[in-house]
């Protein structure tokens, strides 16, 4: 049956902003499947509210809607463009949410707009616990004892009939918001209470607890006749009881006989087949390590996190293929894009392991609750292919970026055992290295598979790593043992550390005697067929099959897992500058470890190879392709990172140099080249310890900004207010040295700007210059942009243009970069130079219609700019509006203070545009999610030197209608202004009726709280916070989002005057 | 673990760590491609005489259990892994890979290319190969692989000397044994069939003594055309008795009714090989290990008609008589290992026993 003739036009909606649960894995589905769409002659029109993707560029649709993935906005959309059909099951659960949302409303009906791939009713089936569990029961599948609760008293009957521990799952919530584990009877009140209240159809399943089991899940696709295949399964390293999406994985399943896996393999195609899915689906189970007793976990009706692993660990496209299903192709009809001879109906072998680790965001959010469960906490994941587990553990440990290149951390040697027993009882983020510690300490894997439920065979591997380390440390180097370390993933750091040599010694040894790893093909079938796949990955085996081109080739380095402050920005600016390198014939050769993104799709770049970018795996890649240079702008800090290494031994680093990327980064090289162009900056220097840090501070005077050089997203940035503060900061991030000094700055309170700029060295284009909402002090990740700038004179535009011009010139750079300066008092002062390109760069790009990181790359290979079409310096500005908003996964996060500070803590942005700045931030703020009513109580609690400010800001909620609730002070000061407000206590005052009572009662739709220098008001602050992120109330801690917020409101709002 | 080298007759020496058995041993080289059931394929007597490479990388994890045999003494000489498991874990295991393969006789040589060495055998087809300890000089031996003959009478290796019996209240059904896999019986056993198992030599008298509702074919070892006998015996079978040929019995059943086969480059050894059922136009993916195919050439004026094809390369999968109940699949409906999709032939086997039966006494 060929594809479907009766349908032309189609909606595609796609997830919005990164989100832990939902990150870039769906603009990587997203994209490719809207290529495939157009690629058999559909319109395709394509909404998304985030602009960091690839798949939100106009190239990728026929039409592109930067909006609101909201019912208001996508009703709107589809009365505008009258599609045929709509397309929901590539947007995740935001896409899947609001197709329902649609049917149900009845729109799609009236438009006769038919819901393409999954019918709502399958939909339904798989997501909606109850007619899940019938479904089961109909087909004789297993499923664990559960109920469906509507109260915390049906949830507390069900424990006590059943027993503890139960799960709890929310309905409809991404990636378990809100679930957990309980084994006593208040902590499931709690969790009920809570998740009742998150899901938007106020049910939660709970079900005995089958923690313990083996993790499996199965990738499976089925087409409208039926044809049904597995594409992959996986096995979670963890047992049941940690989400998935925090679980490390391995595929294929490791400790199944294949009885076992035919016996899930048959359930899940039973289901897939009984739930009529036409696409991509998973399902998850799990199984009893003892017996062949297994049930069925849950079922995802739509591609997910699991199915773009799934594609990166096989090479077949799961998402692509999908789509085509959509509309109307089968299986045997669809080519498999990796043979080429073969088709899509066919199920992977694979000869070769791959492992997926988790990226969690502990190293930024030091206080959050590391303790993994049922709800996902990792922002990104990093995938890594090997020939046997170790060496494809050891590789994905090395991709996290953690700092080791080896499955040891520092903070594992001083654990007590005790200490030792817990962390390997309840998992956190880090219990890998813990694990790997036991088995130091002489723990065996009997013992240790007791005290975590970890497979054996798992854990055999990790143990097999600490044997080849005891054997080497016994004996002397070498060549047979250094082979077996090399075949095993050990980096040539650790061996060096073994045998007490340095790691240059142990390089040039290998290189000598010739042990350097081969290249291996995936290519879906264990070579059992002749293919031609670009995508490779590193084993020490005999046979090298990546063949060196003729062509003139570039490197480009990804910006491996997602996290905060490096996210899918740097994929999008990757992909930019393959697909520029391919338009100019290079060969573009990509590296990187992310399983979730685009650049990762072996059809994006010349060729891909999948490993860590760690300095050796990628000198390994040059040595073999031996390119004309290495592109290290695009792939954020880890790619910068990697340039000296490269430089050191004899690798081009394309574009700006690497002693100039060094006048950037270091501190005194950099006051010296803003002094040689006499450009202004806060005052400030780089302590090198901690007593020089606080007589630097005492010199500049209070406030002063603080922050570690060399590294992302401003971790560990703080404002410091007084020498207390900073000795208690100082106490938290103890390691200031020569080689890590801390830098200390004046901290000046200003307008916000920030510029992406690209030069050639002689000129500069700065395509727009961002004005931030929110006033110097909050992360400028964390900040709402708005281009072009609302309150900026023209001379400060061409001053900015002037010293932009003045850096890119002095500071030699060639391709693209970013500052960030301050204005007060129409003094402009640079804080910030990054030689890279930034988070901005996919928002400016599509707001101004330059692609910016194609420009930089055409430059990076010499191209001039005034040979270009797009002008030079400052570049006229639009008529129309674009806020760009942050977005953050604070419920995702217990215990992390959602307080918006010189650190970051977003983890994706949405982007709405308008004719006037107040629709503009009307968009922005719905589509990141934040809702205000247009009634109710409006919480104030305001430290003192904001408390005038403030109270202006409480005036005007007053004359919209809304009524006020505010702190002692705050109430006070309200109070001088004529303002009315009721007086609540704050926690422990009193017995009186707290600010979480009122919080508790739903009585509050808004919270502005700000914090001073004062710190003593906050734990209370904190517990204010987490009761709103708890509770979905909108925060804010900023008073310049607050008065954003009012303008939209006010512009909004009718004007209700009484006749006089 | 002791040095050993694998040697191929192109000359290629691959150097590796042997495990089970020690003895120097010679074969014909294959590859399959299955990610799980390598108990079940090393205790396949389909690849009698043969050296089995497992593309995947990871073999032994789930260890030996006692219930996923396909026969009591396996027949391939050697198995070709890249990585053995140091620790086999699953819980009905009870003994390592290596100890099994030692008390079998079966050699093993891990630590090799194994990626490299399929891609040889993709290239230049199944080879002549031995696995012997490292201290040999291999170029005698390269030469000695070059004029090996390989056995040509494997089937009459494996297959049972005397018959047996394999109770049951249902149809009756005879299994010639050419190297039959045990999950064929245990099919049969689930459908209650009352079988006898009689060695591929029986005549027809032998067969047909047995008053059997329908005869099977079983699967086995190397080429069809060395079992000329049978061949013989199955020709005066068609029409007498209901007949169903699995994989070597399948292509029997060609040669038995006028067609050819022919030997592949290097063979369908596999879990996931997809075919299609010409008839309903669906597709399930099977479980496959043959050497040999049947030449769709050959096909026209046998009375056979074609039922399945392999999807990837067009390949004959099914036989269907157009006048005796009679039909055969080159793939294993049994599975084990491998997906269950085709089970239901069993099931189409009953159905045309019991039809012919309802014939007869009509």
């Amino acid at each position: 049956m060929p594809k479907r003739t009766d349908i032309h036009k189609i909606v595609v909606i796609g997830s919005g902003p990164i989100i832990i649960g939902q990150a870039a894995e769906f603009d990587y589905a997203g994209s490719q499947a809207c290529l495939a769409l157009r690629e058999e002659g559909y319109e395709v029109i394509l909404i998304n509210s985030n602009p960091a993707t690839i798949m939100t560029d106009k190239e990728s649709a026929d039409r592109v809607y930067i909006e609101p993935i909201t019912e208001e906005f996508v009703a709107r959309i589809l009365r505008k463009e009258q599609p045929d059909a709509l397309l929901a099951t590539l947007g995740g659960q935001t896409g899947l949410n609001m197709a329902m949302k649609l049917a149900e409303s009845g729109l799609l009906d009236e438009l006769h707009i038919e819901l393409l791939g999954t019918r709502l009713e399958a939909i339904r089936k798989a997501e909606d616990r109850d007619q899940f569990k019938q479904l089961m029961l109909d087909l004789n599948e297993p499923i664990p004892s559960s109920a469906i609760v509507h109260t915390v008293q049906e949830a507390l009957d069900f424990a006590k009939i059943n027993g503890y521990p139960v799960i709890v799952r929310p309905a409809y919530t991404l990636g378990g918001t809100g679930g957990g584990i309980c084994d006593k009877a208040d902590t499931l009140q709690g969790i009920v209470e809570n998740g009742l209240k998150l899901s938007p159809v106020h049910q939660c399943l709970i079900e005995t607890s089958i923690a313990g089991y083996k993790e499996i899940e199965y990738e499976v696709m089925r087409d409208k006749h039926d044809n049904a295949i597995v594409v992959c399964n996986m096995e979670n390293f963890d047992p049941v009881g940690i989400h998935t999406g925090d679980s490390i994985v391995f595929a294929p399943c490791q400790t199944l006989t294949d009885v076992e896996h035919q016996m899930l393999r048959n359930a899940s195609l039973k289901i897939i087949r009984a739930l009529k899915i036409e696409g991509g689906c998973n399902v998850q189970l799990a199984l009893d390590p003892h017996s062949f007793a297994y049930f069925v976990i849950e079922v995802n009706p739509r591609v997910s996190r699991s199915s773009a692993l799934a594609s990166k660990a096989t090479g077949y496209p799961i998402a692509k293929i999908a789509a085509l299903i959509a509309v109307g192709l089968t299986l045997d009809e669809i080519r498999n894009p990796v043979t080429k001879t073969t088709t899509a109906q066919f199920e992977p072998s694979l000869d070769y392991v791959v492992a997926k680790i988790p990226r969690w965001p502990f190293d930024k959010f030091q206080n959050a609750n590391r303790r993994l469960n049922t709800q996902m906490k990792a922002t990104g994941e990093v995938m890594a292919i090997g020939r046997n587990i170790e060496s494809a553990l050891l590789k994905a440990i090395r991709s996290l970026e953690l700092g080791v290149h080896h499955i040891w951390i520092k903070e594992v040697q001083n654990a007590s055992d005790e200490q030792l027993s817990l962390k390997l009882i309840k998992a956190e983020d880090d219990r890998i290295f813990f694990i790997a510690e036991a088995f130091r300490r002489g723990y065996s894997v009997d013992e240790i598979t007791i005290l975590t439920k970890i497979d054996a065979y798992f854990l055999d591997a990790i143990q097999h790593i600490v044997d080849l380390e005891t054997q080497a440390r016994n004996e002397v180097l070498s060549l047979p043992m250094l082979k077996t370390l090399k075949r095993y993933g050990f980096v040539d750091e650790t061996i060096a550390s073994l045998w007490n040599t340095d790691e240059t010694t142990i390089r040039n040894l290998r290189l000598q005697e010739g042990i350097v790893p081969v290249y291996k093909m995936v290519d879906t079938c264990a070579a059992e067929f002749a293919s031609k796949t670009p995508y490779f990955y590193a084993s020490y085996d005999i046979e090298t099959e990546s063949v060196r081109s003729q062509r003139e080739r570039v490197i480009v380095l990804g910006s491996g897992p997602i996290r905060i402050g490096q996210g899918i920005e740097f994929d999008y600016a990757t992909v930019h500058c393959v697909r520029a390198l391919r338009a100019l014939n290079y060969e573009a050769i990509v590296i990187n470890s992310n399983p979730e993104t685009v650049s990762t799709d072996f059809s994006i770049a010349d060729k891909l190879y999948f490993e860590p970018l760690v300095l050796e795996d990628v000198m390994h890649v040059i040595d073999l392709e031996k390119p004309l240079g290495v592109i290290v702008q695009f792939g954020g800090q880890t790619a910068i990172n990697l340039a000296q290494g490269l430089h050191e031994r004899g690798v081009k680093i394309l574009g700006t140099s690497v002693d100039d990327l060094d006048r950037c980064e270091d501190r005194k090289r950099f006051e010296a080249a803003l002094r040689a162009i006499q450009i202004v900056q806060p005052k400030g220097s780089a302590a090198k310890s901690q007593i020089d840090a606080i007589a630097i501070a005492k010199q500049l005077g209070y406030p002063v900004l603080v922050r570690p050089s060399y590294v992302i997203g401003g971790r560990a940035m703080e404002i410091i207010h007084s020498t207390d503060q900073l000795e208690h900061y100082l106490s938290r991030n103890p390691i200031i040295n020569t080689n890590r000094p801390l830098l200390v700055d004046r901290y000046v309170q200003g307008i916000e700007l920030e510029v992406d700029a690209i030069s050639d060295g002689t000129s500069i284009l700065i395509p727009g210059i961002m004005e931030h909402i929110e006033r110097a002090g909050v992360h400028s990740g964390d900040s709402m942009a708005v281009y072009p700038p609302q309150n900026l004179s023209l001379e400060l535009k061409a001053k900015i243009t002037q010293i932009t011009r003045q850096l890119a010139l002095e500071l030699r750079c060639i391709g693209i970069m970013n500052i960030q300066f301050v204005i007060k008092d129409n003094e402009v002062y640079v804080i910030e130079v990054n030689p890279r390109a930034s988070r901005t760069v996919p928002f400016l790009s599509k707001v101004t219609g330059i692609p910016m990181a194609e420009l930089a790359t055409r430059i990076i290979l010499g191209e001039k700019l005034i040979d270009m079409t797009y002008g030079l310096d400052l570049y006229p500005e639009s008529a129309r509006i674009h806020v760009k908003a942050p977005v953050f996964s604070f419920t995702k996060l217990s215990d992390v203070d959602a307080y918006l500070g010189p650190e970051m803590k977003s983890t994706g942005e949405v982007m709405g545009s308008d004719v006037s700045l107040e629709k503009a931030l009307y968009k922005a703020f719905n589509a990141s999610g934040i809702e205000i009513q247009d009634h109710g109580q409006v919480l104030f609690t305001i430290d003192d030197a904001n408390k005038d400010e403030a109270s202006h800001l409480a005036q005007r909620f007053v004359r919209l209608g809304y009524s006020l609730l505010a702190t002692e002070g705050t109430a006070h000061k309200l109070q001088e202004h004529d303002i009315p407000s009721q007086h609540v206590a704050k926690q422990g005052d009193s017995d009186q009726f707290t600010i979480i009572d009122h919080i508790e009662n739903n009585k509050v739709v808004l919270i502005v709280n700000t914090m001073g220098p004062e710190s003593k008001h906050y734990e209370d602050g904190v517990r204010i916070r987490s009761i709103a992120t708890a509770r979905g109330i909108p925060l804010f801690t900023s008073l310049d989002t607050v008065a954003a917020i009012l303008r939209v409101l006010e512009a909004k709002a009718f004007n209700l005057e009484a006749l006089t | 673990m002791r040095e050993r080298i694998l040697v191929l007759e192109d000359g290629t020496v691959f150097h590796g760590q042997g495990f089970g058995s020690m003895n120097a041993c010679r074969g014909e080289l294959v590859f399959t491609t299955g990610m799980t059931g390598y108990q079940e394929a090393i205790t396949d007597l389909s690849y009698t005489g043969q050296i089995i490479t497992f593309t995947y990388p990871l073999i032994g994890n789930t260890g030996i259990n006692r219930d996923d045999h396909e026969s009591i003494q396996p027949g391939c000489t050697a198995i070709v892994v890249h990585e053995l498991a140091r620790r086999a874990s699953n819980w009905r295991n009870n003994q390592p890979l290596e100890t099994f393969l030692e008390q079998k006789g079966i050699v093993g040589i891990a630590g090799i290319d194994t990626r490299a060495l399929t891609r040889k055998i993709r290239e230049f087809g199944t080879m002549r190969a031995a696995i012997v300890d490292a201290d040999i000089h291999p170029e005698p031996l390269i030469q000695e692989l070059n004029t090996l003959v390989l056995d040509q009478n494997q089937v009459k290796q494996v297959s049972t000397r005397t018959p047996y019996p394999l109770p049951g209240t249902g149809l009756r059904v005879v299994v010639l044994d050419f190297g039959l896999k045990h999950s064929i019986l245990r099919e049969l056993a689930k459908r209650n069939c009352a079988c006898v198992i009689l060695p591929h030599t029986a005549s027809v008298e032998d067969i047909l003594e047995h008053y059997p509702d329908g005869v099977l074919l079983s699967n086995g070892p190397g080429d069809p055309k060395d079992v000329p006998l049978a061949i013989d015996t199955i020709r005066v079978l068609l029409g007498q008795v209901p007949v169903f040929g699995i994989c070597l019995g399948h292509q029997l059943l060609a040669l038995a009714s006028g067609a050819d086969t022919f030997k592949l480059r290097y063979g369908h050894r596999g879990l996931n090989h997809p075919v299609k059922e010409i008839a309903s136009a669906k597709h399930f993916f099977t479980s496959q290990n043959h050497g040999y195919a049947v030449d769709p050439e050959s096909i026209e004026g046998t009375g056979l008609r074609v039922t399945h094809i392999e999807f990837n390369d067009g390949s004959i999968e099914g036989l269907r008589h157009r006048e005796f109940p009679a039909f055969s699949v080159q793939f294993h409906p049994d599975a084990t290992p491998g997906p269950h999709d085709a089970l239901s032939l069993f099931d189409t086997f009953m159905e045309m026993m019991e039809t012919n039966k309802e014939k007869q006494h009509a």
